[in-house]
């Protein structure tokens, strides 16, 4: 059998492709992250719990409802960036002059109310989300087997974090939002209404929280905590990116996601740990991130 | 300054005052309450398995027992342990240096169990460890100042490891979590696997908790082993089956042995991802009429059928407060004796008794999960399939580290105890040891 790096070739490239599929989420979410960043300088702590809030809509739609996967694909994001257009306007606004501090402050906050409700709801066990049927099986990979399921995440989140990308830097749309955060006060004069700008940009990076929720709900036993041990890890992510880029958080995710796999093979004991040394590394060595530009 | 001279001076008083009365009523209930502080994991991984839904079961305790012995009202303390040793290790030293709580229960993750019991041996308390699993508990370290209650690693490996090998299952793969209960367990089914004539071919150490075991799944696939057993617990077993599940690995002919699963684990996976796993319990609450009729009870407060855990903790805290009224104090020491004397023979325990090592050991039961078709309630899962006798499904003392075991014989060993404890008991009452728990107080404080 072919060996590299010492493990069997088959090993080697179903670990590429896991490290790929966990680097999709990572994306995901620090795309969102960076997003909210970049635009509205707000440190949105609140992330995880707003990617937990989407799997739990996904799980109690179905259950009460009786929402499927693929309309809770569309629908959760939209109702879980709806409140978050709430969050901000009613909470996040009164500090947006304040330092940056407040707004991390307050997002932590929230984000542990939201936690802790829902485990006095529902406890932690976590309950399981039926995979839509047609992404049931697998795919025989040659070197592996892999889920249909993970597949699509793959997929989905990639497409999704294009679509972002295009959408703030390709279209007029994003054109305002960038403009808005460079110079508000001229955009003003402009006739563009900046606040609902900032609303809805911060909806939209929470939506991909939630999006990323469903998209882990048929994964991951659906628990309240799903969502804080992810979130360290996505802004170490966001660090090691750079904050504010929106194309190098996409591929940053990715390249954590493929080191964390192999570290998973290599030394497990320190995969939860590599990504922060890594961050360590970056920080010492290129302080504004990989791809960052200020100094 | 103002301020520490003040406390100091009123700790002084205070454990002066104490000290009077304590030596003009000696065997009698401190302060005139049983103070017990209820310790677990109350948010996290840990919660469902112990969590409130034990603090349930010690109230229920109380309330049975009448909430108070000999005329002195029994006051519950809780606390959040976060799963962290250094949170344990100081509200229980707040516990005792502050509220001078008698007995500490619940207390679950392993390494912060034995971080927990290191404080009530320094400050001569008295702990009953339910929620852990590391049979070093009460092996390498054991103290005269905890019992370990209801089960822990050397009867999982036991009945499940073994009860797989004989099945034909001899080939491993072991998933560890990576710290003191992971070890533990890995270290006892191993040998356990070993002695009936399997081997271990390999293994991950992952880190606690992990959410994605992926890739510890593809790499224990491609292992070639027969048995992949799950030597981690709560939410990581619930996750790794889940993953195992999508990647098809039983379909690939390999087949789960989960070494620490717990009820709510099982219910929360459903019985499609469970049925048929083996496993082993301390107690599960469709045993018998007994087991029964104590959980119908419980179920209206949590709506929750209560785990292994959950009961032990009403049967230890029951225990313990038969003890304290039976000895008439609540001293550490003398109910910790008295507690020891006492076959225990509940709802719970079967064949119970409290050895020197501070093991309470009990009958235990190799069960299985029910299939879909079998299982006409949420929470009907388990069949129980056999009975491993107390004496048979612990380390047997021959084979034991602990200090107390083999540092000569029982009688010496109970006066050292006996001594190390009264003098533990002055110095704690007196006025020096009173300024200088103000002291560290003072240093905690922000």
């Amino acid at each position: 059998m072919t060996m590299i790096f010492g493990v069997p070739m088959a090993v080697f490239m179903g670990q590429l492709t896991l490290g790929l599929v966990n680097g999709a989420f990572y994306a995901l979410l620090s795309l969102g992250l960076a997003v909210i960043f970049g635009l509205l300088k707000i440190v949105n702590f609140a992330h995880g719990a707003q990617y937990m809030l989407g799997a739990f809509a996904a799980l109690l739609g179905f259950r009460y409802l009786g929402i499927n996967y693929w309309l809770a694909l569309i629908l959760v994001p939209l109702v879980v960036g709806g409140c978050g257009m709430l969050m901000e306007r009613f909470l996040l606004r009164r500090i947006a002059h304040l330092d940056h501090l407040y707004g991390l402050l307050l997002t932590f906050g929230l984000a542990l109310i939201f936690e802790g409700t829902l485990i006095n709801l529902f406890g932690v066990s976590g309950a399981r989300y039926a995979t839509p049927e047609i992404l049931l099986g697998g795919l025989n990979l040659g070197f592996m087997f892999l889920p249909t399921y993970r597949a699509w995440v793959l997929v989905a989140a990639l497409a999704m974090c294009l679509f972002t990308w295009f959408m703030i830097e390709r279209t007029r749309l994003g054109a305002y939002l960038r403009a808005g955060t460079e110079n508000s006060q001229l955009m003003q004069a402009f006739g563009v209404n900046v606040p609902l700008l900032i609303t809805l940009t911060y909806g939209f990076g929470v939506g991909l929280a939630a999006f990323a929720g469903v998209l882990a709900a048929p994964l991951y036993p659906v628990s309240p905590t799903m969502g804080s041990s992810l979130l360290i890890v996505v802004f170490a992510v966001v660090v090691i990116g750079g904050m504010g880029s929106i194309l190098c958080a996409i591929l940053t995710g990715l390249g954590m996601g493929i080191i964390e796999g192999f570290t998973k093979v290599y030394y497990p004991e320190a995969s939860n740990t590599v990504i922060f040394l890594v961050m360590i590394l970056v920080l010492m060595l290129r302080p504004a991130g990989l791809f960052g530009k200020e100094a | 300054m103002t301020y520490m001279k003040k406390t100091l001076a009123a700790s002084i008083a205070v454990a002066a005052a104490s000290s009077m009365a304590i030596s003009t009523a000696h065997a009698e209930i401190s302060d005139g309450e049983v103070r017990i502080g209820y310790l677990a994991d109350m948010s996290g991984t840990y919660r469902d398995l112990a969590g409130p839904g034990g603090q349930t079961a010690m109230e229920m305790a109380v309330a049975d027992f009448g909430g108070s012995v000999n005329g002195s009202p029994i006051v519950i303390f809780s606390a959040d342990d976060r799963n962290s040793a250094d949170v344990g290790a100081n509200t229980v030293r707040e516990w005792i240096d502050q509220r001078n709580v008698d007995m500490v229960g619940g207390l679950v993750a392993s390494s912060f169990s034995i971080a927990v019991t290191k404080v009530l041996q320094e400050n001569n308390g008295l702990g009953i460890v339910s929620g852990s699993a590391a049979s070093s508990i009460t092996n390498e370290h054991c103290t005269p100042n905890h019992i370990h209650w209801v089960y822990d690693t050397y009867p999982l490996a036991n009945g499940t490891a073994k009860a797989v090998v004989e099945q034909g299952g001899d080939s491993w793969f072991l998933l560890t979590a990576d710290y003191a209960f992971g070890h533990a367990l890995e270290a006892d089914v191993t040998s356990v696997v070993e002695a009936n004539g399997g081997e271990i071919v390999g293994g991950v150490r992952h880190p606690f908790p992990t959410s994605d075991f992926s890739s510890y799944i593809l790499q224990a696939q491609g292992s070639g082993a027969k048995i992949v057993g799950l030597a981690n617990a709560g939410a990581d077993t619930v996750n790794a089956i889940t993953t195992a599940s999508q990647f098809g690995l039983t379909q690939s002919g390999q087949q789960l042995a989960g070494l620490l699963i717990f009820l709510n684990d099982v219910h929360a996976l459903g019985l499609e991802a469970t049925q048929g796993l083996l496993l082993t319990t301390g107690w599960y609450w469709d045993m018998d009429e007994e087991s029964r009729a104590w959980s119908e009870r419980y179920f209206e407060e949590p709506g929750r059928m209560p785990t292994m855990v959950q009961a032990g903790i009403y049967s230890s805290t029951m225990h313990y407060l038969k003890a304290v009224e039976a000895a008439g104090t609540d001293d550490p020491e003398t109910v910790r004796a008295k507690m020891a004397e006492e076959p225990i023979n509940d709802f719970f325990a079967r064949n119970g008794s409290i050895r020197e090592d501070g093991r309470m050991i009990h009958d235990m039961y190799l069960a299985q999960v029910k299939t879909t078709e079998e299982s006409p309630g949420a929470w009907d899962l388990y069949e129980i399939l056999s009975t491993i006798p107390a004496a048979e499904a612990y380390r047997p003392l021959s084979e034991s580290q602990c200090s107390l075991v083999q540092n000569g014989s029982a009688d010496a060993l109970q006066a050292q105890a006996s001594a190390a404890l009264a003098w533990g008991q002055a110095s704690r009452k007196g006025v020096t040891k009173g300024v200088s728990n103000n002291k560290q107080r003072a240093g905690a404080a922000p």
